[in-house]
This record gives structure tokens, sequence and C-alpha cells, in this order.
């Protein structure tokens, strides 16, 4: 048996009085990719930001339900949110680095733990660039601003600050929703390079991209999960109709 | 048909233009009258004796103006000191830490503020700030310390309201992705939001340093007007803009020269805050 790293347990979101997610139930196992997919407005994205609550920014909105992360209740009011964000790092659909340099962008998450020794973190500066694939194209250029560089350059950037954080999850938001076929494939792979180390949620309306990368996936529909199972499987006999059809491109 | 509607195109734009000109060349007349009549009298006397001259008896071909200008800057810095930090820390507080009803009905009436008339201002600091100050610190009141006060509330609207867009400006984004990377969000804000905004503002406080050395009434009504160097924050002030306004009424010949003067080195000082102003607004924060 796998080990669940996050259960969700009956677990429904709601903006003010209109539900967003729906009675959801699903366990996410250590050290996998699962990716999510599904028409926009299905939840995909708003279910990431349950996870690291990031949805408490968001006014009027309301939780039902339960999310453990390693057995924690993570809406229990004794968990401190931060810890909670950087054990989760997330990558949004549209990259935003921070207007800062690159080196600034690396180190903003650890400086804020404290991590000071200046030696360390130009180690991990070059460690994090180095696993998102990034450090050959920028190692010469760390103090430019992160705001010059292209757009794959800077989902990388934000895939590399992330992975400072030595985060336990990785969270992605179509993270390759705005990028040209090359950066993306960068991204897919680096990715694989990244699952032995941490757990890797991936949500894409890309169906194909879902194929590549994960190893199960998720069927978001109108807040709903209606199904989730390895991918080989949700791709190829899905138990769902509607699965099928989305799959097969007859909606979304 | 179509000659026709060039034509009125035409006729449209060099009346915008003319428009446009006499906005300007309404500034171009007053820099041209202050330093055609305040020009001669510094050229005749020096201008190192203007600007660093303590003694000003203009009945005695005395102008030294060191006092008015030490005055000036004085009080506009105490005004900055005052106003700076309770303006931007109201801005931040508006914008990122209170909710959308109190900062809409807040942000009103801070903006009211800049509606009061100056005179108004500077009652009430006689009235209430002076007798205060004479009572619990000593001196006569009248001071560069209540002038900085009262400079310091006069120009909290404009900091404030510069401040606010500001800091609006800033994409939400950066604040997403800040409190995603774990920062709370006083980090977020002291770390990117604040970073980002700079440039408005720091253009917000020029603006209203510049508000504050161009003060005249309040300032007149609360500072004292002594024409010496201030020894202490405790003792009487006069600004240029109230030397000005304190002797026009009957001063003639030199003496009236002597204040277009006081006038010229105003207009330099408030030019350079002006460009400076410029240069922060226009300077993004990507470099």
């Amino acid at each position: 048996m796998k080990d669940r790293a996050i259960q969700v347990v009956k677990f429904s979101h709601y903006y003010g009085q209109q539900p967003s997610l729906k009675n959801l139930n699903l366990d996410i196992y250590r050290k996998e990719i699962l990716s999510i997919i599904g028409p926009a407005r299905s939840g995909k994205s708003t279910f990431l930001t349950c996870l690291n609550r990031l949805v408490d920014l968001v006014p009027a909105s309301r939780v039902e339900g339960k999310i453990f992360i390693d057995g924690q209740d993570i809406y229990q009011p004794e968990v401190e949110v931060a810890a909670l964000r950087r054990q989760l790092g997330m990558v949004f659909a549209t990259p935003v680095p921070l207007p800062m340099s690159i080196y600034d962008n690396l180190v903003f998450g650890p400086k804020l733990q404290g991590q000071t020794n200046r030696q360390e973190l130009d180690h991990l500066v070059e460690d994090c660039l180095e696993k998102a694939g990034l450090w050959a194209e920028v190692k010469d250029r760390l103090k430019t601003s992160a705001l010059k560089l292209s757009g794959g350059q800077q989902q990388r950037l934000c895939l590399a600050r992330v992975l400072a954080l030595k985060p336990e999850y990785i969270l992605l938001d179509e993270p390759t929703s705005g990028l040209d076929p090359i950066s993306t494939m960068k991204i897919e792979d680096t990715l694989r390079l990244l699952k032995d180390e941490y757990t890797i949620i991936l949500v894409t309306n890309n169906t194909k991209q879902a194929a590549r990368v994960a190893e199960r996936t998720a069927f978001f529909l109108m807040g709903e999960l209606v199904e989730v199972n390895d991918t080989e499987i949700v791709f190829t006999r899905p138990a769902d109709k509607r699965t099928e059809s989305y799959i097969e491109g007859k909606f979304g | 048909m179509a000659r026709h509607k060039s034509g009125g195109d035409r006729l449209i734009r060099l009346s915008l233009l003319l428009v446009a000109l006499s906005a300007i060349s309404v500034l171009a007349i007053i820099t041209i009258f202050i330093f055609e009549q305040g020009l001669p009298i510094m050229a005749k006397y020096g201008l190192k004796n203007f600007l660093l001259g303590q003694d000003w008896f203009p009945s005695e071909q005395s102008f030294g103006l060191l006092p008015m200008i030490v005055g000036s800057l004085l009080v506009t810095l105490g005004a900055l000191v005052i106003g700076v930090p309770l303006g931007l820390a109201s801005a931040i507080f508006l914008t990122e830490f209170s909710n959308r009803r109190l900062s809409g009905f807040l942000k009103p009436v801070i903006e009211l503020l800049a509606g009061i008339p100056s005179v108004v201002y500077g009652f009430l600091g006689l009235m209430f700030l002076v007798p205060f100050i004479r009572k619990n610190f000593g001196g006569p009141g009248l001071s560069v310390l209540a002038a900085s006060i009262i400079l310091g509330i006069m120009i909290l609207p404009t900091i404030i309201s510069i401040a606010i867009d500001a800091i609006r400006a800033v994409p939400d984004s950066y604040r997403e992705g800040s409190i995603a990377l774990g920062a709370t969000r006083w980090q977020t804000v002291r770390m990117v939001v604040l970073p980002a905004a700079r440039s408005g503002l720091v253009a917000g406080i020029i603006l209203g340093m510049g508000r504050a050395i161009g003060e005249t009434m309040a300032v007149i009504m609360v500072a004292g007007n002594a024409a010496d160097l201030p020894g202490s924050l405790l003792a009487p002030v006069r600004t240029l803009t109230s030397n000005i306004a304190l002797e026009m009424a009957y001063a003639s010949g030199e003496h009236r020269q002597a204040l277009f003067a006081t006038g010229v080195i105003l207009f330099v000082i408030i030019m350079i805050l002006n460009f400076l102003a410029n240069l922060a607004a226009r300077k993004q924060f990507r470099k």
C-alpha cells in the first residue's frame, strides 16, 4: 500500500453562496505526480489554493470538510500558515517573478526563515537553478532583474524559487499555459526529474501534458471529482462517460 | 468632404495648442517677472551676501537671507519627519490591512483635509498647539516645532493619496507570489510591495515637501517670524514665503527688490524639488 501524504475528506469550498468544490474525497500519494485535468472553472486551481490555504486571501470564501497533510488537519487554528505554504510550494499560471534580481528572488523564501549565511545561500541558488534547468542560462547574470528573463525562463525561475523553500510538495497551476512548446518541454523534463524527491500536483488544461508526465490523473468537472486513477487507465478506459468525452475533446 | 474634415481637425488642433501654450505662458511670465525684479539686486550686492548673509535689515541695505533659507528648510524637514511616517503608515493600513468599506470611508475623509483653508490650520495651531508647546516645553510657543507639526498635518493628504495610488498600482500577483513563498502579510508589504511602489512613494513625499515649503499663511501664524537663525526647535523662525508675505505690503525700492530676490531663491528651490519629483516618478523599479 502506498503512503498517503494528503487526504482530502468530504471537502467543499464556497465563494459566497456559490460552491466551487463539492464534497471531494481524494488521496494523494507521496512522491507521485498527480495531474488534475478538467475544463475551465471546474475548481482545479481553487483546489490547489485550498491545499496551501492561499484561499484564505479570497474574501467571502468558506470551506467545509477536512484536508490532512502528513496527518495534520490544515484548517485547524494551530496550523502556522506561513510554514504550511513553504511546505507546499506553488507555481502559478502566469510567471510572477518578484521585482528584484534573479538571486534575490531565489533567496526570498530562505531569508524569511532567517537563513543569512552567504555561502549556503549561494549554494542553494545554484542547486535550485540547476534542478530547474535554468542555471546554465543565468549563472552570469544572477544580479540582474528577474523581470528581464523570457516567459519560459521566468517560469523556471519560479519553480527554482519554490525548490529553495525545500518543500515536500510542489503545486503547479497550469505552469505551461503561457509558454512555447520548447519551454513547456523543459518544464516537463524538470518535473520528471523532481518526482523522486517531491510529491507533485499538476493542474493542467492540456490533457496531453497530463498523459506525458503524470502517474495518476484526476478529472474535475464543475467542482466535482469525476474520477481519479492511473493516468493510463483514465486515458484509455475511463470509468465515467464524461471523462471520456472530455479527453476526446468533445467539450472543454 | 474629406478636405473639410481635415480642415476642422487642424482648427481644433491649433486652438488646443493655443490653450496649452497659454497655460505655459503664465508660468513663463511669472518666471520672467520674478527674475527681472529680483536678479538686479542680487547682482548688485552679490549672490553670496543673499545666500549666506545672516542679517536681514532691508532699510540698511543688509539682505542676508540665510535665516529664512534655513527656516524654510528646517520647517520643511520637520514637516516631513512628522508627515512621512504618519502618511505612509496610513496609506499602508488603508491599502493592505483594512477592508474595502473602511478604506472607502476613510480615504475621502483624509482627502477632505486638503480642502481646509490653510488659515484654519494656522488658527487652530495658534489657539491650541502654540499654548501647549509654551506650557509644556517652554519658549514662546511660536516656534519651528509648531510650524513643523502644522505643516506635517497639512501635507498628510498629499502623501497619503499619492502613496495609496502607488501601492494600489503594485500588481496583486506580487503579493500572492510572496505570500505563497511563506511570507506574512507584513513581510510582503515590507519586502515586496513597498520596494515595488517606491518611485510613486518618493514622488508623493516630494510633492508633500513642495507643499510644505510653499505654505505661507499657516506658517506665519505659528512660527513667530523672527528673522534670526533659530537656536533650537522651540525658537521662532521665519521662512522665505513668510518673509515675502509679511513685508510686501509696505516694501519699496531695494527692499521690494530684495523680496523678489527671496522669491527667486524660493523659485529655484521649488524647481529643484519638482525636477526630483518628475525624476522619481518616471524611474521605474525595473532597472
